[in-house]
């Protein structure tokens, strides 16, 4: 539902590096397992998303992001307000 | 799946670090000799890696009140502040840090990371905002998981950030409470108070400092960064700790905050641990007032600092942006560094080894923490070790040698 949009092609793309080997990235990829950034990856990760969409993504929201799509449905709602 | 499946990759990664000699997670100092030198693995070495910012592990005024107060109070309060009740020590200990910071209140806990913990935790609401320096300490990450306040991560020492997420919360209800350190403890920089204090102004926010690696270090008096920036005023809470310049153990908050004193009967960090024994109390407001007592200490570990970063910088070695207590110097790889550290160990020079994800940007760092108390052939022979250490692995080549 959300595999067309600006912000999830931000996601994805930020997350490219981490991909494992012959596994695209999907809306329902999950971030810690289906991947290869470690927890201080994914951080960085969220501050490069904060500056490309200028919004703040509270702490307390990432142990609830589990997957690609999630993610990107959060920034999208942070910078809808 | 097991219990302790779950650490399987830090095992494999500890064992990896083990394999190439000792484990530079669990050194064991044999025997100290003096705030710098101990007998490791039966070597004598000089130690690098301390905190022990003004070497007053060893002071004699320290020492004498510490074995007084254990001769006539005993080894241990055995029970909470709140609980069981305070002794003379702490309240008098509270009182000299509040005299210090010319503050209206204080309070002491039992340990620095507990004072981050209880304060932080505490004084932010579930309606309020903690905005913090990313590469905060991990005391300062744990407070903010204790809190129901939404927590906001700004770019390290970055003032235009900041103002960025600030701004962003503009006209949302809540307090909005900045947290930064005096000097970030694994490169050894400073933030940039007096640009935060303004933004802080700005935004009608409440600013928390930790102090703990620049109290004793930094200012004419020894209050730490706020003092230096010209900013004490702006600072709502100052948090710091006992094991660092001053020798022991334990943390400590203080404040213009009129109802401070609820903390008392609200932060769980200080109300449901025990308090610290009397012989910390007194060596700690014995080492509180050698701080004020005498200046000259801060002088000569600034000396001491000079002397270590300008002589590993000379030879070309890449350190942390800012000159100051800590010294961090960065190496290429993790494999590297644990190579380098055991190397050192092995020549008599104990540092302590940093590594990612424990480390900013993914840096890889033997870190050097200077003490007021290390001879200028102490830290010469450091700087020869750690340049040597540096050819023998390929970090430094033969042309800067020459030129060093």
């Amino acid at each position: 539902m959300i595999a067309t949009d600006e912000v999830f092609t931000a996601v994805a793309t930020a997350l490219e590096p981490f991909r494992k080997e012959g596994i695209p990235v999907t809306a329902e990829t999950d971030i810690s397992q289906d991947l290869t950034l470690d927890s201080v990856a994914m951080l960085d990760l969220l501050m490069e998303l904060e500056e490309k969409f200028d919004v703040s993504i509270p702490l307390n929201l990432v142990p609830e992001i589990r997957t690609v799509g999630e993610l990107a449905d959060t920034v999208r709602r942070l910078k809808e307000g | 799946m097991g219990l302790f499946d779950q650490f399987q990759d830090l095992m494999r990664s500890h064992a990896a670090v083990k394999a190439i000699g000792a484990d530079p997670f669990g050194v064991t100092m044999e025997r100290v000799v003096s705030p710098t030198e101990a007998i490791v693995e039966g070597r004598p070495t000089i130690l690098v890696g301390t905190n022990n910012y003004l070497g007053l592990t060893f002071e004699p005024s320290c020492v004498a009140a510490a074995a007084d107060a254990l001769e006539t109070q005993g080894t241990g309060t055995t029970g909470s502040r709140i609980a069981n009740g305070s002794y003379g020590g702490h309240a008098g200990l509270e009182d000299a840090l509040a005299r210090f910071y010319g503050r209206r209140s204080a309070m002491v806990f039992t340990t620095g990371y507990q004072a981050n913990l209880g304060i932080i935790s505490t004084i932010a609401g579930a309606k309020d905002y903690l905005i913090i320096d990313a590469d905060s300490h991990a005391s300062i990450y744990d407070a903010c998981k204790m809190t129901a306040a939404t927590v906001i991560r700004f770019k390290h020492n970055d003032p235009a950030d900041l103002d960025k997420r600030l701004q962003r919360l503009a006209g949302t209800p809540g307090n909005k409470i900045i947290v930064v350190e005096g000097i970030y403890s694994m490169l050894g920089d400073q933030a940039p108070l007096a640009e935060m204090a303004a933004i802080k102004r700005k935004h009608g926010a409440y600013l928390v400092v930790d102090e703990a690696h620049s109290m004793g270090v930094l200012g004419d008096k020894g209050r730490g960064l706020a003092e230096v920036a010209g900013v004490e005023a702006d600072v709502d809470f100052v948090v710091g700790t006992f094991s660092k310049s001053l020798g022991a153990i334990g943390g400590y908050c203080v404040s213009d905050h009129p109802e401070f004193d609820v903390l008392r009967i609200r932060c769980r960090p200080y109300m449901f641990t025990a308090s610290l024994p009397p012989s910390i109390v007194a060596s700690v407001t014995a080492a509180l007032a050698v701080v004020e007592r005498r200046p000259e200490l801060r002088a000569k570990l600034w000396a001491n600092v000079n002397t270590l970063y300008d002589g590993l910088k000379r030879h070309g070695l890449l350190l942390g942006p800012q000159k100051g207590p800590v010294v961090a110097v960065q190496l290429p790889t993790p494999e590297l560094a644990v190579q380098a550290w055991q190397a050192l160990l092995q020549s008599g020079v104990y540092v302590n080894l940093a590594l990612p994800p424990a480390t900013p940007n993914g840096a890889s760092l033997l870190r050097c923490s200077v003490c007021a108390a290390h001879s200028r052939h102490q830290l010469e022979r450091v700087i020869d070790t750690i340049t040597e250490v540096a050819y023998q692995i390929g970090v430094l080549s033969e042309p800067a040698r020459a030129a060093g």
